[in-house]
Formats: C-alpha cells, sequence, structure tokens
C-alpha cells in the first residue's frame, strides 16, 4: 500500500480546470518527484493534500486511510507536512523560534518524548542553519528562507514531506547539501514528495516522477523513462508540428 | 392589515436609506480595497451641514441639497482621497481599518466641535405633514422620496458601472487593479470618482435618515452599522444583494418597531439593536473563508527583555506612587483612569498585538467586569475580582465561537455589532432570570461598586485606588510580557503572520484563538472592574463602542504587541488630554479630534510610536552610572515635593529636566566610548551595502559571510 495516495482529484475554478483527474502514490522511503510547467496545477495538488483547499472530487489517503474531509491541523497529525512555495515564515520570530513553533506544536499534538528546544537545535545543526539561528528571518535571503521551512516541517517529525520547490533561491552549492538531506531523510523512511523547477535535481535525487500538464497526469515513471517520454518533451518543448 | 402596511412602507422607507447608504460604501470597498468605517459619519457630517444651512440659516431646501450633495460631500470624499486614503494603498488590512477607526473617532469629534453636543436641532422631514393616499394605506412625501431615491440611485449606478467610461474602468479595477493599469486605466482617477460618490451617497442617507433620529453625532455615526449589514448581505461586492440586504434589514426594524409590545422592557431594546444582530447572523452565515497566508506584514514587535519588563514595571510603580502622593483628589480621580483604561488596553496586546485578531468589544467586556463587581463586590469582596475575570472570559469565550473563523474587516464588524447590541439592547434590560442565575446589568441607570477590601484594608480614597489600579496594570502588564515570552505567545506570532503554515503544523487554530480571546476578555474584565472601583458608580455610556473605538485606535499607534502601547492609549487618553485642557481650555475643544488625527498618522508608522520612544531611551537605559544618577535624583526632588519645599510644577519640570540631562549624558558617554574602542559600540552597517556605500573591508566581508551561514571566504581588503 502506498504511504500517500491522491486519487483523481479534480478542482475547478469557476470555469477553469486546474487539476483535471489528477492521481499519484508516494512510497515509504522514496523520493517522488511532481514536475511540470508553469501552471500545470503542482501547488494547487500540494494544497488539496495537505487541505488547504477542498478539491472538487477525488480522495486523498495516508496508509489506506482517507483523510480528504480532514481540515489541514488533522492531516498533519496524520504525518503529513509541507514547505511552502511562496514562503510562509513567522516574521516576528528569529530562525530558532520559527523552528521551535513547530517543534511545540508538535510536542502538544504528539506523545514525542524528545524535548522540543533539542529538537529545534538538532534540526538547526542538520539543515546548517546554526549561523543565522538568533537572526529574525526577514533580514535573510530567500535560499535560507527555504532551509527554515524545511526545519519546519522537519520539527514535525513528518512520514509524508512535501515540498513546493524547494530548491529556487538557492545556489549551486546549497542545492548539493539539500540533495544530500533529501536522500538522508528518504534513507530514514520518509515519503518525500517533490515539486521542482531544477530538472537537474528532479532527475538526480528522485526515485520516481510524476508529470502534470494543464491539470493532468501526462506521464510517470524513472527518472530514465520520463527524460525519454515523447508527452513530456512535448509539454516542456512545444510538438515538433507546433514548432514547425 | 392596515398596520401592516404602514409597517412595511416605514421598513421600506429604512430600508431606502440603508441601500443608499451602503452602495456607496460598496462601491469605495470594491474600487479601493478600503473598507470605510466612517462612512457613516460623513453621512453624519453631511446631516449636520444639511441642517446648519437648512434650518439654522434658513437657505431654500433646494440649494442647501445641491450644496451639500453636490459640492461639499464630494469635495470632502476628494479630500478624504487625496489626504489619507491614497496613502494606504499597499497596507496591511489593519492598519486600513485602524485609519477608518481614527477618522470616524476624529469626525465624530470634530462634529462636536463644530455643533456643540447636547443641543437640541430639530430637523423636518422634506414636505411635511404631506402624504400621498393610496387608498389602503398612506404614505408621506419624505418616505416616497426616500423610496424613489433609492431606486434612482441603483439605476444610476447601473447605468453609471454598464453604459459610462469611467464605471467600465471601475469594474476593471475590482477585477484586477494591475491589470486595468497595465490596459492604461488610471486607479488614481477612479479612485477619486468612487470616493466622490461614496461620499455623496453616505451624505444622501445621511440627510434622508437625520429627521427620524436625533441630530447626535456618535449615534447618527453608528445608525449607519445598520447599512453595513446591508453591505455584507451583498458580501461587500454585489450591488443588487446589497439591496435586497437593505430590504430585510429595514423590514425586520419597521415590523419590529409596529409590532413589538411597547411595555416590554425586555424587547424594547431589540429594535434599535436588530440591524446589527441581523448583522452578526449574516457573518456567521459566511462561508468559511480560505485560510490566511502570509500578508507581509510591515508591523514589528521584539520580545520584551527581562530587564526591560522590570524597568517597565518599576517606572509604572513609581510614576503610580508619585502620583498618589502628589496630586489632590480630584486629580487622582480624573488621571487614575490612566491604569485602569491602560488593562482594558492591555486585553488587546495579546489578541490584536500578538494574533493579529480584531476585536472592538474589549470594552464590553470591561462592562461586564464592571457590572459582576457591582453586584457581587458589595463591602469590596475581593472574590469579585476573580468572578469579574472568569465570567468576562467566559462571555470572551462564548462570543469568540461563533466569530473565530472570520477574520480581517469581517472580525472587526462582527465584534463591532457585538458591542452595538450590548449597548443598545443587553445592557438597558432590567434584572433577568437566566435559568438559576439572576442577571443584574445597569439597573436602568447606574450601578454602584464598592471600592475592594482586602484583610480589611479598604481601597477606598483616590489615592489608593490610584495605587490599586497602578499595581492591577503592572500585574497584567508582566503577565502579558510573560505570555509574550511563552510558547503561547510565539504560536499567537505564527498564527498572525501565517495561518495555513501553523494548521499544517498541526496547530488547531480554533483552540488557540478561542484561548487567546478568553485571555483577553478576562483581562478587560479585570480592567473594567477596577475601572468600575474607580468611578464609583457605573452607567453603560462609559462602556459603548464609541468609547471603546479610541482606545483601540491608540494602543495600534502606540504599539499594538507592546505593553507600552497599551499604555500610551492609557496616558494618551487620560493623561495628556485632560492635562491640556486644564492647562489651556481655550484648546480644549480641539482635543476631541486629536486621537482621530494621531490615528490618521498610523500609516506611516505602523509599528507604533512606542518602539521610537524605546530606541530614543536606549543609550540611557544601557549606561548604569546615568541610570542611577537619575533615579536618585529624581528621589531628592520627590522628597523635596513631599516636605514641600517644592509644588508640584517645579517638581514636573525637575523631573523632566532630569530625565532630559541624564539621557543626553547616557549618549555622549556612549559616543565617546565607541570611539574609544574603535567602532565597537557603533551600530553595524547595513550589510546589503557592502561595497556600494560600505567600504569593502575584511570585517565587513566576514560579516555578510556570517550572515549568509557561509563559510569564511578569505578575501583581502582592497585598500
Amino acid at each position: 500500500m502506498p504511504k500517500l495516495d491522491v486519487a483523481e482529484v479534480s478542482v475547478r475554478f469557476g470555469g477553469n480546470l486546474a487539476l483535471d483527474r489528477a492521481s499519484f502514490t508516494a512510497e515509504e522511503g522514496a523520493i517522488t518527484g511532481l514536475i511540470g510547467p508553469n501552471g500545470a496545477g503542482k501547488t494547487t495538488l500540494f494544497n488539496v493534500v495537505t487541505g488547504l483547499l477542498p478539491p472538487t472530487s477525488g480522495r486523498v489517503s495516508i496508509d489506506g486511510r482517507d483523510i480528504t474531509g480532514l481540515s489541514p491541523h488533522k492531516r498533519a497529525r496524520r504525518g503529513l507536512a509541507r514547505t511552502f512555495q511562496r514562503l510562509e515564515l513567522f516574521t516576528m520570530l528569529t530562525v530558532r523560534e520559527n523552528i521551535r513553533v513547530a517543534a511545540d506544536i508538535h510536542r502538544r499534538w504528539s506523545r514525542d518524548p524528545d524535548d522540543p528546544a533539542e529538537l529545534t537545535d538538532s534540526i538547526i545543526g542538520r539543515t546548517g542553519l546554526r549561523a543565522v539561528a538568533d537572526t529574525r528571518v526577514t533580514a535573510l535571503p530567500t535560499g535560507q528562507g527555504r532551509l527554515i521551512e524545511l526545519g519546519r516541517a522537519l520539527a514535525c517529525k513528518p512520514s509524508v514531506l512535501l515540498l513546493d520547490e524547494p530548491a529556487s533561491g538557492q545556489d549551486e552549492t546549497e542545492t548539493e547539501q539539500f540533495a544530500r538531506l533529501l536522500r538522508e531523510l528518504a534513507d530514514g523512511g520518509t515519503a518525500v514528495v517533490l515539486v521542482e523547477h531544477d530538472v537537474g535535481l528532479v532527475m538526480e535525487v528522485c526515485d520516481h516522477i510524476h508529470v502534470l500538464d494543464f491539470g493532468r497526469m501526462i506521464a510517470a515513471g524513472t527518472p530514465a523513462q520520463i527524460q525519454s517520454d515523447e508527452a513530456v518533451l512535448t509539454a516542456y518543448l512545444g510538438s515538433a508540428k507546433e514548432s514547425a | 392589515m392596515e398596520k401592516f402596511l404602514i409597517f412595511t412602507i416605514v421598513g421600506l422607507s429604512l430600508a431606502a436609506t440603508y441601500a443608499v447608504i451602503a452602495t456607496g460604501l460598496v462601491l469605495t470597498y470594491t474600487t479601493t480595497g478600503i473598507f470605510n468605517f466612517a462612512h457613516g459619519a460623513a453621512g453624519m457630517l453631511a446631516a449636520f451641514a444639511y441642517w446648519q444651512l437648512r434650518f439654522d440659516w434658513n437657505w431654500p431646501a433646494p440649494l442647501a441639497l445641491v450644496v451639500v450633495l453636490g459640492v461639499l460631500a464630494p469635495a470632502f470624499g476628494l479630500l478624504l482621497e487625496r489626504v489619507v486614503m491614497r496613502g494606504l494603498v499597499g497596507t496591511s488590512e489593519a492598519t486600513k481599518l485602524v485609519v477608518s477607526i481614527s477618522l470616524l473617532v476624529g469626525m465624530i469629534g470634530l462634529a462636536n466641535l463644530v455643533w456643540e453636543p447636547g443641543l437640541s436641532r430639530p430637523m423636518d422631514t422634506f414636505f411635511r405633514g404631506d402624504t400621498i393616499d393610496l387608498g389602503v394605506t398612506t404614505i408621506t412625501y419624505h418616505q416616497a422620496i426616500t423610496i424613489g431615491v433609492a431606486v434612482l440611485v441603483a439605476v444610476g449606478l447601473r447605468f453609471l458601472l454598464y453604459r459610462t467610461r469611467i464605471g467600465v474602468s471601475m469594474r476593471a479595477n475590482v477585477d484586477d487593479r494591475n491589470l486595468a493599469l497595465l490596459n492604461g486605466a488610471r486607479p488614481d482617477r477612479v479612485a477619486l470618482y468612487s470616493w466622490a460618490i461614496g461620499s455623496s451617497l453616505a451624505a444622501l442617507g445621511g440627510i434622508l435618515i437625520a429627521p427620524s433620529v436625533n441630530l447626535d453625532a456618535p449615534s447618527l455615526s453608528l445608525l449607519i452599522v445598520n447599512a453595513y449589514a446591508a453591505a455584507i448581505f451583498g458580501r461587500l461586492r454585489s450591488l443588487p444583494l446589497t439591496f435586497l440586504g437593505a430590504v430585510v434589514v429595514g423590514l425586520a426594524e419597521g415590523y419590529l418597531f409596529g409590532y413589538l409590545p411597547s411595555d416590554n422592557q425586555y424587547l424594547l431594546g431589540l429594535r434599535p439593536a436588530a440591524s446589527v444582530i441581523v448583522l452578526f447572523l449574516v457573518l456567521l452565515a459566511l462561508p468559511n473563508p480560505r485560510l490566511r497566508t502570509s500578508g507581509r506584514l510591515r508591523e514589528f514587535f521584539p520580545a520584551p527583555s527581562g530587564s526591560g519588563a522590570l524597568l517597565f514595571a518599576g517606572t509604572v510603580l513609581a510614576a503610580g506612587v508619585v502620583l498618589a502622593t502628589t496630586l489632590d483628589e480630584v486629580d487622582q480621580i480624573t488621571y487614575g483612569q490612566v491604569f485602569a483604561i491602560g488593562i482594558v488596553a492591555l486585553s488587546l496586546v495579546p489578541v490584536l498585538g500578538m494574533a493579529g485578531q480584531i476585536s472592538l468589544c474589549q470594552m464590553s467586556f470591561a462592562a461586564i467586569g464592571a457590572v459582576v463587581v457591582a453586584h457581587h463586590g458589595a463591602g469590596g469582596n475581593p472574590l469579585a475580582l476573580v468572578l469579574a475575570v472568569i465570567v468576562a472570559a467566559a462571555v470572551g469565550a462564548l462570543v469568540a465561537l461563533p466569530v473565530l473563523r472570520l477574520s480581517g474587516i469581517y472580525l472587526a464588524l462582527a465584534t463591532a455589532a457585538f458591542a452595538v447590541a450590548l449597548d443598545r439592547w443587553i445592557f438597558n434590560l432590567p434584572d433577568f432570570d437566566l435559568g438559576p442565575v439572576h442577571v443584574s446589568m445597569f439597573e436602568l441607570g447606574s450601578a454602584d461598586v464598592d471600592p475592594l477590601e482586602v484583610f480589611g484594608y479598604a481601597f477606598n480614597t483616590p489615592s489608593r485606588l490610584l495605587l490599586l489600579s497602578t499595581v492591577a496594570f503592572v500585574a497584567v502588564a508582566l503577565l502579558v510580557i510573560a505570555v509574550r515570552r511563552s510558547g503561547f505567545g510565539r504560536r499567537l506570532l505564527a498564527i498572525r503572520d501565517s495561518e495555513a503554515a501553523c494548521a499544517t503544523f498541526g496547530l488547531n487554530l480554533v483552540g488557540t484563538r478561542l484561548a487567546v480571546f478568553t485571555l483577553s476578555a478576562g483581562i478587560a474584565g479585570l480592567g473594567g472592574a477596577v475601572y468600575g472601583m474607580q468611578l464609583g458608580a457605573i452607567t453603560p455610556g462609559r462602556f459603548d463602542l464609541v468609547t471603546g473605538l479610541p482606545i483601540f485606535m491608540l494602543v495600534v499607534v502606540g504599539g499594538a504587541g507592546l505593553v507600552g502601547g497599551a499604555l500610551f492609549a492609557g496616558v494618551s487618553l487620560y493623561g495628556v488630554i485632560p492635562l491640556v485642557s486644564s492647562l489651556a481650555p481655550s484648546v480644549a475643544k480641539i482635543t476631541t479630534v486629536a486621537p482621530g488625527l494621531i490615528g490618521i498618522g498610523l500609516g506611516r508608522n505602523p509599528s507604533g510610536a512606542t518602539q521610537q520612544m524605546g530606541e530614543g531611551v536606549s543609550p540611557l537605559r544601557r549606561d548604569r552610572v546615568a541610570l542611577a544618577a537619575m533615579f536618585a535624583l529624581m528621589v531628592v526632588w520627590y522628597a523635596l515635593r513631599l516636605l514641600d519645599v517644592i509644588a508640584n510644577w517645579p517638581f514636573v519640570i525637575l523631573l523632566v529636566l532630569t530625565f532630559v540631562v541624564a539621557s543626553a549624558a547616557a549618549m555622549v558617554r556612549a559616543r565617546s566610548s565607541a570611539t574609544s574602542t574603535e567602532g565597537d559600540g557603533k551600530p553595524e552597517p547595513d550589510l546589503e551595502w557592502v561595497g556600494v556605500t560600505v567600504p569593502w573591508t575584511t570585517e565587513r566581508v566576514d560579516a555578510v559571510d556570517r550572515a549568509l551561514a557561509l563559510e569564511q571566504v578569505k578575501v583581502r581588503a582592497q585598500a
């Protein structure tokens, strides 16, 4: 049974079908990539999975249990965590406090014996934010903002981690570190779902890739399969006929 | 049947007025994104202006109408747009709200300044006495004109929006301001037009409704809360639904007017409260909003340090002692209110400053606290204070439950509606039984409050009461600071920035918001209880919405996330204003407008005034020598004052001088020590400008690397 199962999800905004029966699954201990051109519906799909946006139709389940009707915080309590493409940092707080808020919240609903302060500190170490731990987040560049978002998500000790364009705004070294961190997380048993524009990163770290275009899943497979898929090439580069 | 028709007509003519006002509100809101709380106040000013021209100066009605509706009102709208509203583009919803509330407070102040309140200003209806016979019943000319005007407004707006060039660009502006801009529309001009038209519509409504009520600034400004109910029906967007809402509200009021038994004291207040109850219900029926994501707020409130909190507490306590021992009884009563109202203001810090939830009904919770000590605190029983906190907190939780999912202006309107419903109805009820509980309100006038008595010590003199409220203020301030530094406080700040992010970590937003509402209602209840003891006898008028608005506004101006902001509100309202009035009676009247003017300036500095003041005294705070010397000198002046060697004014002047000299000395010392240790105490230059305006040195490059969490790169400084 897949860890996360998204089945036939459609979202309609007025006359615009943002998602058209989109399905994908994510397995424990694997990194699943979700790619597609701008406006394909990737972030909308994440919003549906985390409960921020109710789908017009379709079903989302974790461990085979339907969570479509649950509110966002209840889904989080089933082990779901995410980062945001448009950063959603807590601007009045420092880096440490940002992560600590998430750790405290996690501590409140879980029976996790870990001390939130220690958990926060270990995450700061893992994400390489030690040097800026006591800086207010608004003073930091976007690349580090993404790391803070990741740190907050990790503080919830998720079993399913959704990352929305985590590498945008990061330079090459940061991206490399990031890829290593993702691999570590997956090896620890987390189901990681990655929405990303950096095709290099996606092809390098993902075990399995789903391709979304105009709200529809047009392809799925291993990185090698996706790289040679006709439909994917058409979606990204335009078809031979059109360009001719 | 005839009675039914009569009250249908009454209801429809009310509906027509509300529709006219509400469409003006919707028009300005949709085209400019500013929900104008002062919309009703504009109508109020217009009604006063019309009365002045038509009845005081005896101008003919058509001329007076043309001048008010065609010249004064649009000019006022244009002025508003140019001076105030234009500066609000791109600010947070809370800032916009506070500025428009400030306008409301300022306009009420202005009306009271020009037209002395309390005088009778009779205003005739149009064609008084003339009626049209409709067969089964009659309709007065005024009613017919009112309904006719509403229909004309509806048709006219439809034509304007769909058939004229400016109307089309108005609608484009509603859909997408940036897109309209790209296509060559001019949003500024659109905004000017909508403020002018909106202001005229408010004026029209104000003039139509004024003859049927007293020409009284606050009540006329708030009457228009009724029109807000209509506007919310149309979700602040749809004009047809707004008209429908106006009909519902108007008819409800009309029928209540006709069919409520007039001898039942319990239901008497229901009619004036009907529209706010409708407003409340409509707000509850709104669909769940999407969870708010990051709003990019400009405000920032640092966490107070432990030593800062202690210094604040010590200073306030010392100030309280000094006031209690140097002032005469009359002044003790006046300035004692600073701290009591300060507690109510403190109740806004967690809910508004930290969680970003707008509550306009804190004064209502204060009233509940005051009522509880009035009825249970006979003989100064301290348990009554505890009970006041508990009851106010419980009511707070009860109110919060249904309105929690709302946010922004909807939450503001719901809490305002609650406050108005209490003002107009509940507070004016005689005693009643709620199941086994006997409930007393203000006993149809005023209720007496006994001063607190602890272990035989009664706080029964003005100076003792002043000390009591000072101590209570300091205790609550320390509590609020503790909240800010706790995990709960961090969660509140997190919610303020991004509800969506908090929910995805597993935070139950409803529970957290409920907790903060309950906490703040409890604090407000305590404030009300202490305030009630200072007043001795409480009346509903001390706690109504219009009294609460300046407090709300000044807390935001002072800095809503800081306890200093609350003190700022208390000191401004009950310290500075009475002081100015007593020093210079000639300018006393101006002080009624002052709070409004202060608030309007907020857009420029959303983090509040106290923070700037805090930065001003920070060198002094760090300089222990200067600080100790200052306090020692102040103690000496205080001793001299107590021995009656000096009078009050020299004492105040000496205190101020000592403070000024001490801060200047601290600043000089800080500067000289900074130069001696080679830039150690200097503020770090802005790192973004290293290499541009800031010299490119090794230390600075290292600082940049540290800030970016990079490994230290070895760069040679280029001389």
